[in-house]
């Protein structure tokens, strides 16, 4: 089964857990099925049009799903998903 | 709310990778425990990714996350907050830092004046998306918070 790393701040979601097991054929279906494991998660990774927040990152591996088949990206079982959310900031 | 304590070796590395940074903004991951209170053993240095306006803004690159959070299984550590400073400006959150703030983590800031750390503070968010500040000690229980 394919592997999803939750991020550090979205585990209050998931019970602590700090990755989810699915056997999800692509990205997008992974996300989906980890948001129904956890419902408190949903809008965390959804926009209300339902589709992976923009501000979200997602990657396979050491890439980004952007440069491969974004969303439609397949799934094999020994694959490692991480969701990463934006960090920045600054006295702006 | 819990405090943030650090260890003198954590907190030490922290500054000085600031005050190298000056007159750019710094940023970087801490990584401890977190029981009552969250205990900050192990300070990362990360590239600030921003090269257009570095003076007052960083951003950290995905990949860079991603290796944060490795490091944090691979320890068995905790991957606590980020730490970033604030050149020649108050350790206060902006608006900029609230917008890209992430619920549970810990967010430190260091204000660095003409080259030397003034203050440094710790914010989380609340239930209502709103920072409130963390108290911060080293580890002889002297509260170093200060803005």
């Amino acid at each position: 089964m394919a592997k999803v790393i939750i991020p550090t701040p979205l585990r209050k979601f998931t019970d602590n857990q700090a990755s989810f097991e699915t056997n999800s054929e692509n990205v997008y279906d992974a996300i989906k099925a980890l948001s129904g494991a956890f419902p408190d998660i949903q809008k965390h990774l959804f926009d209300e049009q339902g589709q992976i927040r923009s501000f979200l990152r997602i990657y396979l591996g050491d890439e980004d799903i952007n440069v491969l088949d974004k969303e439609k990206t397949s799934l094999k079982a020994e694959d490692v998903l991480s969701i990463i959310p934006a960090i920045a900031g600054g006295k702006n | 709310m819990k405090e943030v304590r650090f260890t003198d070796q954590a907190i030490e590395k922290m500054h000085k990778h600031l005050v190298a940074s000056y007159p750019h903004e710094g940023c970087g991951f801490f990584y401890g425990k977190i029981g009552d209170r969250k205990e900050v053993v192990e300070i990362r240095e990360v590239e600030n990714q921003n090269k257009t306006n570095p003076e007052r803004i960083f951003e950290i690159a995905p990949i860079d996350y991603v290796k944060a959070e490795r490091y944090a299984i691979v320890n068995d550590l905790d991957l606590i907050g980020v730490y970033h400073s604030h050149p020649d400006h108050p350790a206060v959150p902006s608006p900029t830092d609230l917008k890209f703030a992430q619920p549970n983590f810990s967010y430190v800031i260091v204000s660095i004046v003409k080259g030397e750390v003034a203050a440094t503070s710790s914010w989380t968010l609340n239930e209502s998306n709103k920072f409130i500040q963390e108290p911060v000690f080293d580890n002889v229980e002297k509260q170093i918070t200060n803005l």
